[in-house]
């Protein structure tokens, strides 16, 4: 008589491998050196938070209106409410801020649908963003013409004129860097010399001095009595340095589009232009989008630079604020303030380029 | 058949009119862009030379023999007022060295630690070095500089209630001071010893690969290296009687007299460099680590390797190939950020040169040439060396 062999249930995992426990130990003490640092930074990490938290929280001071309404034990966030508007807008006047406002509002509005997949008219809005966003917000900030009261652009300040530098830094640098880009890789020989001693010019010198060239070697090249103001010059230098930088991760995308692609077009019967603009570009440009954001996120960083040459945008302004004698000892609350903004921004863009890159980055895997 | 053509022009394809032919539109486009090169170039040296001269500016590179007349906060080499234009620009470029050469030691390592704590199995560990990046690399540089020199260097006590180790470090408001070592006659043969401990070294690694190779026997290189660069120079140093003591900086009414000292600019400049660049190091070193297979570490566990040895002969030399060039880049970065000493007074080349000097002479077109040609020179060389470099690690595939 035989009997089929019924195998018995598996038995659970031993309990120390699974559940927080299980993943206490393999992730926390997994070998005595591991328990150790465990401990000690978790005790050290712990004590900083707290420390931070306390000086910038528990022990702040929020309200009143001046150096007298600090005690001194904590963070003086005072400081920073007092002077809120000036890092946001500068000297931009009182009565004209909406007009910043509404810049960022329709910002904001042009670039949110950007985050979605299948959000409506996305490219029409991004077209949008790049051609007709620039001239609208350069007439709202400007002033003059719509019975707009002019602000000329030394008024112009804090986080407002940040998003100016490298808004129009990225937007101006865009079709210059793609043009270098393909001129780099073009066949005939003046052109690409000329471009790469272009872009090998750029990127070997340091930001700073290209503003410092802007601002004492620009007015010594042009004719006399043709003056621009600070901003003009800053934006030139900007822009010169980031199309190099553009047309690097330009090419980076044209080297990435197959031969195949090049030929298809040209067998169309497709000139060098219509075969770049209708097949090269729009897939060597979507590929780089990660790159051109990451692009973004230096020169945000790097528009900081521009308070050498006398512009104050949010660091400037931060700066120009702690050495006023009405406050003493903020430099740290400012700074904070200051690096908040600035990561706020940079991380949230980094995490953008991220996601793009992971969505973009199908089918190239073997 | 006779009557189809077999040669003539009728298969061929007739020849486009000039302005449809490729090659003549070439020539025309290039003949095209040199002309406008050189009326943009010719304008702007004509602007430059009427505007110069309306402003009573000289050109030329004599104003680099006059003298100076300024005072320098920290030279490497012999410096004060009387010394000429032409000492500050190697002064600057001197300190613009010393920067980046120790900014780039540090931030390697520094970076490499954090890299590799971003992959550590440990959960503390790894969180930890990735709430640095994240939140070093997102902050500007400039904004660091400024925090490490206004909020934390100039915020440290002042000369008299300087924070002191022993006697012998202080660390103030002015900086950071510490015992200056004087060496003593004989001292050189120590450097003597020190140099042929790196040559013996070079010749033992050589010679172990080749017995290692032969035999298959392996020589503990490491520790052999180890004691070779301590104990060669220790063994000089003894042999010629220690010829070796330090000067103490000594606390008087108002200040530290003696010593050596960092001042409170390069040490921010440093500590922020490092701090800002080991970010973007440790993001590159983890990658690089990251883009060795997993199938090369079993592999080599497969063939009994140690774990150490693992990571010696197998993931490293394949990680090192993805590393090194953004590595170099960041080096390059490194150099180019290291101008925003400006910003803090650190006299660099930019500080010194752009700064002062080009505020005294007016030479600007000069000077600014002769700081940009310098970046230049030095990024242009590292991409050289870099790109001779990835032709002898690129892959060699069948």
């Amino acid at each position: 008589m035989t009997t089929a062999w019924q195998p018995s249930p598996s038995l659970p995992p031993p309990a120390s491998t699974v559940g927080a426990v299980g993943w206490a130990r393999s992730n926390l003490f997994s070998t005595w050196l591991s328990s150790v640092f465990t401990v000690v930074l978790s005790l050290v990490t712990v004590y900083f938070l707290w420390q931070i938290l306390d000086w910038g929280i528990f022990s702040a001071d929020l309200a009143g209106k001046d150096q007298s309404a600090c005690d001194g034990d904590g963070a003086c966030w005072v400081f920073v409410k007092d002077r809120f508007n000036f890092f946001i807008y500068g000297f931009y006047p009182d009565a004209e801020q909406w007009r910043v406002n509404v810049m960022f509002f329709l910002l904001a509005a042009l670039i949110f649908p950007q985050f979605f997949e299948n959000a409506p008219y996305k490219k029409a809005l991004g077209w949008i963003f790049l051609t007709v966003y620039p001239v609208v917000s350069g007439v709202l900030l400007l002033g003059g013409a719509f019975g707009l009261e002019f602000v000329d652009t030394d008024k112009w300040g804090g986080l407002m004129l940040t998003l100016v530098l490298s808004y129009v830094g990225i937007v101006a640098a865009l079709p210059i860097g793609i043009l270098l880009a393909l001129g780099r890789r073009s066949e005939m020989p003046v052109i690409r010399t000329i471009c790469v001693a272009f872009i090998e010019l750029w990127r070997g010198v340091p930001l700073i001095s290209v503003l410092f060239m802007a601002s004492v070697m620009l007015p010594l090249f042009l004719p006399e009595g043709t003056n621009f103001n600070k901003l003009l010059r800053a934006l030139i230098g900007i822009t010169m340095f980031q199309s190099a930088y553009m047309a690097e991760v330009v090419r980076g995308g044209l080297q990435a589009i197959p031969r195949g692609q090049y030929e298809a077009a040209a067998a169309l019967g497709l000139g060098y232009w219509r075969s770049m603009w209708l097949v090269i570009l729009p897939q060597a440009l979507k590929l780089v989008i990660p790159g051109i954001v990451n692009t973004f996120i230096a020169l945000f960083k790097d528009t900081t630079l521009v308070l050498i040459i006398g512009l104050f945008e949010v660091l400037g302004g931060v700066q120009s604020a702690i050495i006023d004698p009405a406050w003493q000892n903020v430099a740290a609350e400012g700074f904070f303030f200051a690096a908040f903004v600035y990561w706020i921004f940079c991380f949230g863009m980094s995490r953008y380029s991220q996601a793009l890159e992971r969505k973009l980055d199908t089918g190239h895997h073997r | 058949m006779a009557d189809q053509p077999t040669s003539g022009g009728g298969l061929q394809p007739s020849k486009p009119p000039p302005w449809n032919d490729p090659a003549v539109r070439s020539i025309v486009f290039q003949v095209l862009a040199l002309v406008v090169l050189g009326w943009f170039f010719w304008t702007i040296l004509n602007n430059t030379l009427a505007n110069m001269e309306r402003r009573g500016i000289s050109t030329g590179f004599a104003f680099l023999d006059r003298a100076a007349g300024f005072g320098i906060l920290m030279s490497l080499i012999p410096y004060d007022e009387s010394n000429s234009y032409g000492r500050t620009f190697v002064v600057g470029l001197l300190n613009t060295v010393l920067v980046a050469f120790l900014g780039i030691i540090l931030a390697t390592v520094l970076g490499f630690v954090l890299g590799v704590a971003r992959l550590s199995n440990n959960w503390v560990i790894a969180k930890l070095a990735t709430v640095y990046v994240e939140v070093v690399r997102n902050i500007p540089l400039l904004l660091q500089i400024f925090f490490w020199y206004i909020a934390v260097l100039q915020a440290l006590p002042g000369i008299r209630q300087s924070i002191t180790v022993g006697d012998a470090f202080y660390l103030n408001n002015r900086g950071f001071f510490f015992p200056k070592p004087i060496f003593g006659d004989g001292f050189g043969l120590v450097w003597i010893a020190l140099i042929v401990a790196v040559a013996a070294i070079v010749c033992l690694r050589k010679w172990a690969r080749q017995r290692l190779d032969r035999t298959g026997q392996q020589f503990p290189v490491f520790y052999a290296s180890i004691g070779l660069i301590v104990g060669l120079p220790l063994l000089a140093f003894l042999a010629v009687g220690a010829p070796l003591s330090f000067e103490f900086a000594e606390l008087q009414r108002f200040r530290l007299a003696g010593g050596a000292s960092v001042i409170p600019e390069l040490m921010a400049l440093l500590w922020a460099l490092t701090m800002y660049t080991a970010a973007f190091i440790a993001e590159i070193v983890r990658a690089g680590i990251l883009a060795v297979s997993h199938g090369q570490t079993e592999a080599s566990r497969a063939l009994g390797l140690k774990n150490s040895q693992t990571l010696q002969l197998v993931v490293i030399p394949q990680a090192m190939r993805v590393i090194i060039p953004p590595l170099t880049s960041q080096y390059l970065n490194l150099t180019k950020n290291s101008s925003l000493a400006t910003a803090i007074g650190y006299p660099d080349l930019v500080a010194v040169f752009m700064g002062t000097t080009l505020n005294q002479t007016g030479q600007a077109v000069e000077i600014v040439a002769m700081t940009m040609a310098v970046y230049l020179t030095i990024s242009l060389l590292i991409s050289l060396v870099m790109n001779i470099y990835n032709r002898r690690m690129a892959l060699v595939e069948r």
